[in-house]
């Protein structure tokens, strides 16, 4: 016991901040594609929307479940039908657009280990409490057709995004999975105003009342758990 | 006299409508907010629009696009285009966008649909 003590604190110190350099090159990897810290949106041109690879991670801790994000970085799939920046995935055949499925890129797949340890990295970045702090949204439940009619008819989030796979538009991410992958009160604050957390988006800030940003909010979680 | 004033303020109010348009700066914004669904040239095909009932204005079409005051234009792309009583389909882009980058637009739209 005398001599195994030492020997493990020692290996504990010496184990530390290889676990840390980990971390960082975790994140230094994210970074060629990702925006780690915020952008200077105010002074960029507009043209800086489309110089972005792929979603910013700034605010990730404010944004993913970390169950979701350690499985998806394991076995990565696609969650935006176009890319991030649908128009530099596109191009035109004949009369209409059609996905240049040859432009689009596969996220690295990292191990389980790698996994845990970027995903911490990521979830640790969390600027914008008080934007979650500020949200009154307290998950619900809605009837699966009223729902729908308020994703599709009244709102027309269909016209981006698909509630089920295979239906609906394919500029934004797809929404039958986006429960799985955020956290309640981000969804809430985002659709609230999506310009707040990314003032390049091209999510319309649509200023709804609560009681639709509820029911929007609660359909994604219904259509998650069918 | 009241008559003058409410000249003069509505005047004012018209401002942003009447403001001069950059078209290239149009060009790029039209990419990456309007090409999802009016197409990359346009007319209204739009890799979104697979599923929905009412397809997006093609931009491209001059009668259709002449018919269309640039008031017209700039109230659709800022308010969308339950404004003008066309599709709620088309989105409120008010908040995401100034007035100067909607005028913007409206001068690329003016470009695109009648300019050849």
């Amino acid at each position: 016991m005398k001599n195994i003590l030492p020997r493990f604190l020692l290996a504990a110190v010496l184990a530390y901040p290889a676990i840390a350099a980990t971390a960082d090159e975790a994140l230094q990897s994210c970074r060629s594609c990702h925006a780690l810290e915020k952008p200077d949106y105010e002074n960029a041109a507009s043209k800086a929307a489309i110089d972005i690879k792929a979603p910013p991670l700034f605010y990730a801790g404010n944004k993913f479940r970390r169950e979701w994000l350690v499985e998806w970085l394991q076995k990565p799939v696609r969650i935006r039908p176009a890319g991030y920046i649908p128009e530099n995935h596109t191009i035109t055949k004949g009369d209409k657009d059609i996905i240049n499925k040859q432009s689009l890129t596969t996220h690295p797949r990292l191990n389980e280990e790698e996994a845990g340890i970027a995903a911490d990295a990521l979830l640790a970045m969390t600027p914008y409490n008080e934007k979650i702090d500020a949200v009154d949204y307290q998950p619900g439940n809605i009837a699966w057709r009223m729902g729908q009619m308020n994703f599709g008819k009244f709102n027309n989030c269909i016209g981006c995004h698909q509630d089920e796979p295979g239906y609906g538009g394919l500029s934004g991410p797809e929404l039958y999975t986006a429960w799985d992958r955020l956290q309640p009160a981000f969804i809430a604050s985002f659709i609230d105003d999506p310009t707040a957390w990314n003032p390049r988006t091209a999510m319309p800030a649509s200023d709804l009342q609560p009681a639709a940003i509820q029911k929007l909010a609660d359909y994604l979680k219904v259509i998650a758990e069918e | 006299m009241k008559f003058v004033f409410s000249m003069i303020f509505l005047t004012v109010l018209s401002v942003p409508l009447m403001a001069e348009g950059d078209a290239d700066n149009g060009r790029q914004l039209y990419r990456h907010y309007c090409t999802q669904c009016h197409g990359l040239e346009g007319d209204g095909g739009g890799i979104n629009v697979k599923d929905m009932a009412v397809m997006p204005r093609d931009h491209t079409d001059k009668a259709e696009m002449s018919a269309r005051t640039d008031a017209d234009l700039f109230k659709a792309i800022k308010h969308g285009g339950k404004s003008i009583n066309k599709s709620m389909l088309m989105p409120q882009w008010g908040n995401n966008l100034t007035d100067q980058q909607i005028n913007d637009l409206v001068a690329y739209l003016r470009q695109l649909c009648c300019s050849q």
